[in-house]
């Protein structure tokens, strides 16, 4: 991070945003790999995920220090913004073919229990909203009393 | 002519990056132009282009009889790398930037529940949809549904607890159509299911699962969702394949004998 203290307004500080992007994935996948190490499973444990966490986390400390300069940025926001491209590319290079393919039980699977799970996210959603709202009402009422 | 043709071939292959650049671009452009003018705005342009992206890999497993869709094509063979893991988690990655840890401190909880609910749902749906087409053996039952989970926990699973190929490569199908479903189907069923705010597409992506289907569907739903959703998708994997050949299995072994 002191590589970031002393910048003047000719150096090329775009990678540095890059960089940062890079070393927040690298760190996040090699814990995801421990992680999946040390509980015995051959993949990868929410290394993309933690990989997240660590951006949100060295970006609100660095802003905070002001040290991540609005050009640095421009390296994290251009990989965000031709997120989409990316997922189009992501699609066309599946194997449509053998989901086809698989027959009538992969298509009863997969769509069924794509339905399925598409339902119980409003479920879920109102499950853990009330929570939430009871503990409001509870202070309320406390206060009142 | 035919010489002409070769060369620009040729250079379209050695620079299969840059092409990819190209292309996709293409596609992206031409969605837009539809999104405007056919459906005025009413399905959104990248929802089109992953659709037009789906159909073309379906093209190209059809021309060349490989994996990768339309890559398989040399002259398309960028797209791969474009789409593919490593640059596709980058821009996940990517995304995060400028949401805030308050935002996913709030929904902690409920992210870790719809992880584990979206897990066992699709495993224990997958295994019954399994059975009612004659499958009795735990092994293959299991593997199918971990398919209905994702396409990497169904093979994983398979694997671990030695299912027959034709059963992997079923599990894989399953999981693909359900990824490609969720790609597409999401902006469809956003509003009916409340998929509006970073709650919401925290717990979608813990239910789904699917990295690919909830990065596409999120995508072409609101670009402002997908980080929050891809951040619960992308434990979701790692817990299929842990509970997979393990307690699921030693569950379903019980269940058929």
């Amino acid at each position: 991070m002191a590589i970031l203290r002393h910048v003047s307004q000719g150096d090329p500080v775009v990678i540095y945003g890059v960089a940062l992007l890079a070393l927040c994935m690298l760190g996040g996948l090699v814990l995801g790999q421990a992680i999946g190490l040390l509980i015995g499973v051959q993949a990868n444990v929410g290394g993309v995920g933690i990989g997240m966490l660590a951006l949100i986390a060295a970006t609100e400390l660095l802003r905070g220090k002001g040290r991540l300069k609005e050009i640095s940025q421009q390296g994290i926001v251009f990989w965000s913004s031709i997120y989409i491209p990316i997922v189009v590319a992501m699609a066309a290079s599946q194997d449509v073919l053998s989901a086809i393919r698989g027959g009538p039980i992969a298509l009863f699977v997969g769509g069924l229990v794509t339905l399925a799970c598409f339902a119980m996210v409003p479920v879920l959603d109102r499950l853990s909203q009330r929570e939430p709202e009871h503990t409001i009402e509870e202070s309320e009422n406390r206060v009142d009393d | 002519m035919i010489e002409y043709l070769d060369s620009l071939i040729i250079v379209l292959v050695k620079h299969d990056l840059v092409t990819a650049f190209a292309v996709i671009g293409l596609i992206v452009w031409l969605a837009y132009q539809i999104s405007y003018h056919l459906t005025k705005g009413r399905l959104h342009g990248s929802a089109i282009a992953i659709l037009i992206g789906l159909i073309l890999a379906y093209v190209g497993g059809w021309l060349t009889g490989g994996k990768k869709g339309i890559a398989d094509i040399p002259v398309f063979a960028g797209v791969g790398l474009l789409g593919g893991a490593m640059l596709r988690d980058f821009a996940i990655i990517s995304t995060a930037f400028g949401i805030q840890f308050s935002e996913i401190r709030r929904t902690g909880i409920s992210g870790a529940v719809s992880l584990l609910l979206g897990v066992s749902i699709s495993f224990f749906l997958g295994a019954s949809i399994a059975y009612a087409f004659g499958y009795t053996d735990s092994v293959s039952i299991t593997t199918i549904g971990g398919g209905a989970a994702t396409y990497i926990v169904g093979p994983v699973t398979g694997a671990a607890i030695g299912a027959s190929s034709e059963v992997i490569a079923l599990s894989i199908a399953a999981g693909l159509f359900k990824a490609i479903l969720v790609m597409v189907f999401t902006p469809w069923v956003a509003k009916w299911i409340g998929l509006d705010n970073p709650r919401t597409a925290m717990i979608f992506g813990g239910m789904m699962g699917t990295t690919s289907g909830v990065a596409g569907g999120l995508a072409a739903t609101n670009p402002a969702l997908v980080p929050y959703g891809a951040m619960t998708a992308t434990f979701y994997t790692g817990i299929g394949c842990l509970l997979g050949p393990s307690f699921f299995f030693v569950i379903i072994r019980y269940l058929v004998g």
